[in-house]
């Protein structure tokens, strides 16, 4: 009896902790995009208006703002990521 | 002191120190040939892996390609660091909680089919092998220009130097070496930008140049190169010119074939622990993005030296005169390049001047007509050899030019070696041992890791001979063909517990062979030149070009993986368990050999 509880009380851990993975790389790439084929590419023109030295911040999202950004996402994921480990017990001991 | 000396000894400097570290950390066993022990610190291994991952596609090509486009080359740049956030969120902690050596042994037991593992060996041959062609186009310029020799005798010393290189040590000698590459590399890269940005806009740091002011005009640097080119007859620098469609594809298949590369992915099997997969994505792409911020500044501040050296006097009075080309010592680059047959300009209508300008603009045309010119006469500008001639073109001392030769063959060389132990370990490990013959000897495997790696050498330098692009365009290639067949087995891997061993191997086949084909109809069959029937002017189909099929390619994967499972047997018990043991960091393990 007291196995079988132990056994689904893990397993409903294990989806709460997948479920919030999975939450976290979803919203992690919505920004992704929005960086990189959003503000670098297709917004582009609506962003026109705002110039950073001799161009468009369009522009500087293509060739160097993307790039900060993904740099960012990674370090907040692993962080964040670490950190939920730990909440959930399963990081590695 | 001349300038061929002063390469020789810093090619020679840099070369003695790789060799040196990789005598020393030789590889004992097989587990160190293949994965270093496990030992590397993750900022350590982040430095090696941005040494493998940035080759003579980024130091190289890349500023050139992206200083003759303008904006739209900058999918290079984003398509080339964002893979990084799908390989930290999507792949890397997973895979190293799997534990295992190579792709294809998760491939391989996930999907619980010899066959899958063996689809996605030659998927990752494939692509490592047209990654090789691509590097060799880059070690060609490289050596071609330090050697003063042709770009093909350049080009097969090259190739013995990279073999000699390759066989040398396994992944940990490569891991210390890559260190020592990355320093040169780096260093080489941003010297020479810092020189040129202090020049053009006073500002040290490149990145930050790149945005700020030209002083020589007091215009915004980037409005100035606008200003120059377009009253050349080019397209304004800043400016969309291509299709929108094309480059949203480009970017995303060079994203998810970043994350679907081998060589890359083998790095994160070498941390010691789960967190610290996730920690040294983000520390190689530190590193990386020291070049991919400095690479937009080196491209444009090219242009607008090189633009500005053929019109002195300004775009709208006389071009320069082939006098001045020969005698003024700071268009001595243009002799020297012009050996390497990259280079090449010829005064077409006889006046004693050299005519930069686009002669297929109607404006253009119409002066042209008035000035008595007969078309452009820099006839052969190669993009590969602008980061290479850039410190010359600046003028810069004798120094930062040899370092920057061997900063480009570091480049060349740690991911050509990169990309060959992929392969070699892809054919004694997970074909020959894993298939045909489990009871090799350590010793046998050995053997037969270096005969292949001598063999995709042979292969990747007699299709270099003729490439099919500029070094970063090749690589694109190489990035589609993984993007199609490994990365989207990876992902239903980890993240689906319905794909089953046929509906993986169907839709790895579908992804590489649609790809395959597709980049085979424009770039010629094999490549061979002149086997082609359309051109990445006139694709195939709508605007999408060769280079930017991966994504297209990578959705056929999913899709067929998909339909072909919900048909065939669903997965077993065990393999669902095996999906949930890999999604949690705890009890990952030292890999396990089989």
């Amino acid at each position: 009896m007291a196995d079988t509880q132990t056994t689904s009380q893990v397993t409903s851990d294990g989806k709460a902790y997948w479920k919030a993975n999975i939450r976290l790389i979803f919203i992690s790439l919505i920004i992704w995009a929005l960086v990189s084929f959003g503000f670098g590419i297709l917004l582009r023109p609506a962003l026109s208006g705002i110039s950073v030295g001799g161009t468009d911040l369009g522009f500087w999202f293509a060739q160097q703002g993307s790039i900060l950004v993904f740099l960012v996402l990674i370090f907040f994921y692993a962080w964040r990521m670490n950190k939920l480990d730990r909440q959930f017990g399963v990081d590695e001991e | 002191m001349d300038q061929t000396t002063i390469n020789i000894i810093f090619v020679g400097a840099s070369f003695a120190l790789y060799i040196g570290i990789a005598i020393w950390a030789r590889a004992g066993s097989t587990s160190d040939f293949y994965a270093a022990g496990r030992g590397v610190h993750p900022v350590t291994n982040g430095m090696a892996t941005a040494a493998d991952w940035m080759s003579a596609a980024s130091f190289i090509s890349m500023a050139g390609l992206i200083a003759f486009t303008g904006y739209d080359n900058s999918t290079y740049l984003m398509g080339w660091t964002g893979g990084y956030v799908l390989l930290a969120l999507l792949l890397a902690p997973y895979l190293r909680k799997f534990g295992k050596f190579t792709v294809s042994e998760f491939i391989g037991d996930r999907f619980y089919s010899p066959t899958a593992r063996l689809v996605a060996v030659i998927c990752l041959i494939v692509a490592s092998v047209t990654y090789v062609i691509g590097q060799m186009t880059g070690v060609g310029v490289a050596f071609g220009r330090f050697l003063e020799v042709d770009n093909t005798t350049g080009l097969l010393i090259g190739a013995v130097v990279v073999f000699a290189y390759a066989v040398f040590g396994g992944m940990k000698g490569v891991t210390y070496t890559q260190v020592a590459q990355y320093c040169v590399l780096i260093m080489a890269y941003t010297i020479p930008a810092i020189f040129i940005s202090l020049q053009l806009t006073g500002n040290p740091v490149p990145a930050l140049g790149l945005f700020g002011e030209h002083q020589a005009s007091g215009q915004p640097l980037l409005e100035r190169l606008d200003q120059i080119v377009t009253e050349l007859g080019f397209n304004e620098y800043t400016a969309h010119n291509g299709d929108t469609f094309n480059m949203l594809l480009f970017t995303l298949s060079l994203m998810i074939g970043t994350a679907g590369l081998p060589h890359v992915i083998m790095r994160f099997f070498t941390v010691p622990r789960v967190a610290d997969a996730r920690w040294s994505a983000g520390w190689a792409l530190v590193f990386i993005a020291l070049l991919y911020l400095t690479a937009p500044a080196v491209g444009a501040m090219a242009r607008l030296n090189i633009t500005e050296l053929f019109w002195p006097e300004g775009t709208d009075a006389q071009a320069v005169t082939v006098e001045q080309i020969e005698t003024d010592p700071a268009y001595d680059w243009m002799a020297t390049w012009q050996q390497t047959g990259l280079l090449g300009w010829e005064d077409k209508n006889g006046d004693g001047r050299i005519q930069y300008y686009n002669d297929s603009d109607p404006d253009m045309q119409a002066r042209a007509e008035e000035d008595g010119w007969d078309g452009n006469e820099l006839t052969n500008f190669n993009n590969d050899i602008l980061v290479l001639a850039n410190p010359e073109i600046a003028n810069l001392p004798g120094w930062v030019i040899g370092l920057v030769a061997a900063g480009g063959l570091a480049a060349a060389l740690s991911t050509a070696a990169g990309l060959l132990l992929a392969i070699s370990s892809a054919v004694s490990h997970d074909l020959i041992k894993g298939r045909f013959a489990p009871n090799i000897s350590e010793k046998g495997e050995l053997l037969s890791a270096r005969i292949a790696m001598a063999v995709s050498i042979v292969v990747a330098t007699w299709l270099g001979l003729n490439p099919p692009g500029f070094a970063a365009q090749t690589v694109a290639l190489a990035f589609g063909l993984a993007a199609a067949s490994i990365f989207p087995a990876l992902m239903m891997g980890i993240f689906s517990t319905k794909i089953n061993n046929r509906g993986a191997v169907a839709g790895m086949l579908a992804g590489l062979i649609v790809t395959l084909v597709y980049i085979f109809l424009h770039k010629g069959w094999f490549f061979i030149p002149g086997t082609n029937s359309f051109t990445d002017a006139d694709p195939l189909l709508g605007t999408i070009k060769s280079t930017s099929f991966g994504a297209v390619g990578a959705l056929v994967n999913f899709v067929t993986a998909y339909i072909v499972a919900s048909m065939t047997k669903p997965v077993p018990e065990d393999i669902k368990e095996l999906v949930e043991s890999v999604r949690v960091p705890r009890g990952a393990s030292a890999a396990q050999d089989h």
